[in-house]
This record gives C-alpha cells, sequence and structure tokens, in this order.
C-alpha cells in the first residue's frame, strides 16, 4: 500500500512538472525560427537585382504583423488597419515634403506615434463593438481619413500624391541607391525590431490574455479581465506598427498618394494573414512573401487577369487549409511526429 | 459585519416582460444557499444581474457592504464575486492548464505585462496546477479543453471559479449537461467547498438541493415565491403545489 502511494505520489510530481514545463518553455527560440531571416539574408546575395521588390514584400511583412496582433490574437476583426498604414506613410512623406524634415529613423518614430495616437482614439471608440458593427466601423474611420486627405488636396496633394521624395542618409551615411540595397537591409533591420516586440508581446501574460479573449469574452469578464482596455493597448501597439510600415512604404517608394488608404489595402493584409495563417507570428511573413511573389508572377503571366490566380488560392486556403500555408506546414510535421511514434 | 452579499429590490425587465420583480436576498459568509423554480422562474438572470453581466433597472446589489450596483462585471470579479455558467464558457482552444493559469494571472495583475515571457513566473504555474490537482484534473493539464469529456470540462469550470479565490461563489446550475454516472464528481467538489466561502447554487436536481442547502429560495416569474429552511420548503404545501407538486403527479419518485 505504502509502495504503490509513494508511486503515485512520485507520478503525479512528474506529470505536474511535464505540465510546468511546457509552460515554461514555451516562449523559448526554435531553431526553425531562424529560416525566415535566413530566406531574407539570402535574397540579398542572390537576388541582389530585386531589392526594391524586396522591401516591398519586407513591408507587408510588417503590416501583416501587425495585423496578426489585433486579428490572429485579440480575434478584432477590422477592414480598416490602411488608416494606420496611411497614417505612416503620409507623416514621413508630409514631414518630408512640406516641413524639410527627411531624416529617416526620426520619421519612423513620428509615424509610430501619429497612428498610435489615431490607433488609441478609434480604438477607443469603436471596440466597445464587435462583429459586423466593428466592421463597418473600421472600413468608414479609413475612408474618412482618405476623404480628409482628399478635401486638403492643397496639403496632402490629393490623389496625385506627393511625387519625388528625398531622404536625408541614413545614420548620416549610406545613401538611397538605384537598385534600394540600402533600403533593403534598412527595412530588414526594422522588421526585426518590430518583430522582437512583437514576439515579446506575444508570449506575455497580456499576450495570452489577449487569446483569452478571442477564445471567450465572456469568461474574460467573468475572470475579471478589463478587456476593453487590453483591446485598446493592443490596437494603438498595432496601429503604431501598421505606421511604421507605412513608412517604410513611403520611404522605400519615394513616393506616395491617397491610395495607401484604400480599402484594398486593407483586404490584401487581411488576406495575406490569411494565407500564411492568423495567429502564429510567422503566418505574416509567409503570407505575404507568397502573395507578393505570386502576385509579381501572375501579373507577368496575365496582366489582366492576375488576380484570378491569387483568387483561387484563397480559395483552396480557406477550404483546405484553415490554419493558412504555415498551419499546413505543422500539420505535416505534427504527421511525422505521430508516424515516427 | 455586513453580509457576504445582499441583494436589494432588484428590478429588470426584456421589454414588457418583467423577468425579474423586486427581489430581496442575502448571503452571510459561508452560506449554503440554492435557488430552485421552474424553467423561466429567472434564476439566470438573477445571477446575471449580481455579476454585472445584465444591469438591474433598479435595486442594489451589496458585496460585503460596498455597493457594487454600477461596477463591470471585470471589477466585480476582482473583488471576489466568481461564478460558472449554466453552458460551459471556457478558453476551449488552449489547454486546461493555460485556462487556470489565465485566471490566477488576471486575478494577480500579472496580465497588465506585455514584455516579460508569461512562463517565467512558477507561482503562478504552480497554483494553476494545484487547484487542477484539488479537482482531480492534473492528467489532463496539457489536454485542449476542447478534446475533454463534457463532465471534465464541467469540473475545469468550477476550476476557473475557485481560482479566482472568490468570497461569494454562484454556481449556474453545476451538473447541468452532465450524464448521471459522472455528476457526483461535480457535487462532491459543490459539497467539499471552503466553508468560508458564500455559495448561491441554481439547481434543478432536489436531491443535490436538500443535501447542499441550508436556505432555499424559491422563485417563480422573477419573484421570490418563499425562502426558508429545507425542511420549511419541503413542507411548504403552496411549493408543493407550484413546483415540488408536479413530482407528486409522476408518482412519488423520491419514494
Amino acid at each position: 500500500m505504502a509502495v504503490s502511494d509513494s508511486v503515485t505520489t512520485a507520478n503525479r510530481g512528474q506529470t505536474r512538472e511535464r505540465a510546468a514545463e511546457f509552460i515554461l518553455k514555451r516562449h523559448r527560440m526554435r531553431a526553425a525560427e531562424a529560416l525566415p531571416w535566413l530566406v531574407a539574408i539570402a535574397a540579398f546575395f542572390i537576388v541582389p537585382d530585386r531589392m526594391t521588390f524586396g522591401s516591398q514584400v519586407l513591408v507587408m511583412v510588417m503590416f501583416a504583423l501587425s495585423l496578426d496582433l489585433i486579428l490572429g490574437y485579440a480575434g478584432i476583426v477590422t477592414l480598416g488597419h490602411a488608416a494606420f498604414f496611411g497614417i505612416g506613410a503620409y507623416t514621413v512623406g508630409l514631414a518630408a515634403a512640406r516641413l524639410q524634415w527627411s531624416e529617416p529613423i526620426s520619421g519612423l518614430f513620428a509615424a509610430a506615434i501619429a497612428a498610435g495616437i489615431v490607433g488609441f482614439l478609434t480604438g477607443w471608440l469603436l471596440l466597445r463593438y464587435r462583429g459586423l458593427t466593428l466592421l463597418m466601423l473600421t472600413l468608414a474611420t479609413a475612408i474618412m481619413l482618405q476623404e480628409t486627405g482628399n478635401l486638403r488636396s492643397d496639403i496632402s496633394g490629393g490623389y496625385d500624391g506627393l511625387p519625388g521624395l528625398t531622404f536625408k542618409p541614413l545614420l548620416g551615411i549610406f545613401d538611397y541607391d538605384l537598385y534600394g540595397h540600402t533600403y533593403y537591409l534598412y527595412a530588414l533591420a526594422t522588421l526585426a525590431v518590430v518583430f522582437y516586440f512583437v514576439r515579446r508581446i506575444v508570449y506575455s501574460p497580456f499576450g495570452q490574455a489577449l487569446t483569452g479573449i478571442r477564445e471567450n469574452v465572456r469568461r474574460m469578464h467573468a475572470i475579471g479581465s478589463p478587456v476593453h482596455w487590453r483591446l485598446v493597448t493592443v490596437y494603438t501597439i498595432a496601429a503604431a506598427i501598421a505606421g511604421i510600415a507605412g513608412a517604410l512604404f513611403t520611404q522605400t517608394n519615394a513616393y506616395v498618394t491617397l491610395t495607401v488608404f484604400d480599402f484594398d489595402n486593407s483586404a490584401k493584409v487581411m488576406v495575406m494573414l490569411i494565407l500564411g495563417g492568423t495567429g502564429r507570428l510567422y503566418g505574416a511573413f509567409v503570407g505575404a512573401a507568397v502573395y507578393m511573389v505570386l502576385e509579381d508572377y501572375f501579373s507577368k503571366l496575365s496582366p489582366a487577369f492576375w488576380q484570378f490566380g491569387i483568387g483561387l488560392l484563397l480559395v483552396l486556403v480557406v477550404l483546405f487549409a484553415r490554419r493558412g500555408v504555415l498551419g499546413l506546414f505543422e500539420s505535416f510535421g505534427e504527421y511525422l511526429a505521430e508516424r515516427k511514434k | 459585519m455586513s453580509a457576504a452579499l445582499q441583494v436589494e429590490g432588484l428590478n429588470r425587465a426584456f421589454g414588457a416582460l418583467p423577468v425579474t420583480r423586486n427581489v430581496n436576498l442575502t448571503l452571510e459568509r459561508g452560506a449554503r444557499c440554492a435557488v430552485i423554480g421552474p424553467n423561466g422562474a429567472g434564476k439566470t438572470t438573477l445571477v446575471n444581474l449580481i455579476t454585472g453581466a445584465l444591469t438591474p433597472h433598479s435595486g442594489r446589489v451589496m458585496l460585503n457592504g460596498e455597493d457594487i450596483t454600477t461596477l463591470s462585471q471585470a471589477d466585480r470579479a476582482r473583488r471576489g464575486l466568481a461564478r460558472t455558467f449554466q453552458i460551459n464558457q471556457l478558453f476551449r482552444g488552449l489547454s486546461v492548464l493555460e485556462n487556470l493559469c489565465m485566471t490566477v494571472g488576471e486575478r494577480d495583475g500579472h496580465c497588465n505585462n506585455l514584455w516579460r515571457p508569461s512562463g517565467s513566473k512558477r507561482v503562478v504555474i504552480d497554483e494553476a496546477l494545484d487547484h487542477l490537482e484539488s479537482l482531480r484534473l492534473t492528467d489532463d493539464a496539457l489536454k485542449l479543453v476542447r478534446e475533454l469529456p463534457y463532465g471534465r470540462q464541467r469540473l475545469v469550470e468550477i476550476a476557473i471559479a475557485l481560482a479566482q479565490k472568490p468570497r461569494v461563489l454562484l454556481l449556474d446550475e453545476p451538473a447541468a449537461g452532465v450524464p448521471s454516472s459522472e455528476s457526483h464528481l461535480i457535487l462532491d467538489v459543490v459539497a467539499a467547498l471552503d466553508p468560508d466561502i458564500a455559495v448561491l447554487i441554481i439547481e434543478h436536481d432536489m436531491d443535490v438541493v436538500f443535501r447542499f442547502a441550508k436556505e432555499i429560495i424559491v422563485m417563480v416569474q422573477g419573484a421570490v415565491f418563499t425562502q426558508g429552511t429545507p425542511e420549511e420548503i419541503m413542507n411548504n404545501e403552496q411549493v408543493r403545489a407550484v413546483y415540488l407538486g408536479q413530482e407528486g403527479h409522476h408518482g412519488g419518485r423520491r419514494g
């Protein structure tokens, strides 16, 4: 009797320890996480003549990553995320064109702050609503910002935009080059910093609470979570990151037009994220890269008909791979692990 | 000393239909009170009004002497008011352990932290595991909630409420939906609750009610019909007619 008791106690201790380990180690870096970064660095050496395109991919990865925070983790569905991308894009655009403030890195900070402020204010107002209502309100926000820009086209440049912007050399040393090498590395470094922040947030207790809100908001209220403030906080952060992505967009293209606020832009980033897989950090990388590369390839194949290819892929993903391309890889990995057993 | 929970003159209507009519009730510290009544009597609405999921049209809710009528659900929860739901409200896509860590994390304010990895606070994990162990859920710690049988999920629901370290606990039909072969597990847990916690239970099973409760409130059509000790309720002719009487028609299954 005493023997079997001590055995069960020991077993229970082991079960406990194993369960605790899982939570204790969850946030540790895995080797596979180096892969997207290695690919991005390899691309710099393998296709050096496509670095302008590469920068656009990195900008969209960052934009999709910001959406993942609110859509993938907190479960906020928005169709107006381009609003914050646009505010960031216009912050550096207007600063360079109207105020001669063309230092790029401080421009990123300014864009993050401007987009963050708008994110905080609209989030505080709108995040009391959910579902369809929220969808329409976020969409309307982006349209209203776009129309405000259109109304004051004397400042914003309207739909002709602000062309031919020039920015100061990075850190006062590295100048813009024709192939976009400098800006590719600049965008990659910025993405790495932003990603580190997002990763910390996702694995923090706050990030867990966001997942809780996504999974069951009624339960979160019942256990005492200040749900509205959690949502406003993450919405503000996501807006600031989208603003940085928008600022990078303006800086790498050296122009910006009001189309950055387009519904198209909001929808595109959501499609990218769903393609890659929501709520899994690297889904933004896979989704944005797959989307941009396919768009590039299809549009050369058939300039009039390229969206069909993207549409077909999206249909296949939402029907047969609900967790996105990345989820497909995960399922394959789990399948292999099962077979090993 | 003021009562753990006091409800005064609570009223609520859905449109023209009054669902809670001038309800008064008092739970002393350590109370064991059952609310019974036919379907649609407004029992769950009462729980929703007390926890703040619904706003009353008039009346007051006091928790340990503090008026909490205008506070949000979350503020009430942080003051020691916990509930379980009639239908499970769990984080189905997360593991059982994560469900508990979330609760402990929100209770102690850890979830305000955006930077520290959630796994770095060993005390939170240990406490979450303690709660699971006390309900014999340790073996299921790493399983996703949605993979558990409904009866086990029901236990997680209770574990979460207990992990809030409540002073007042509202149990809305804790054994609902659980096969009778497993319901004793849940009822044992309910019977063994910390005697300091004031407990209000909504339950249909009269065996449970008479075994558990020291006081019974009978609700009919949104109002308190009568209240008293189990003996008083059992011997109350009107209650038998309105509610228990139905059982009499079925040939006195209770012997």
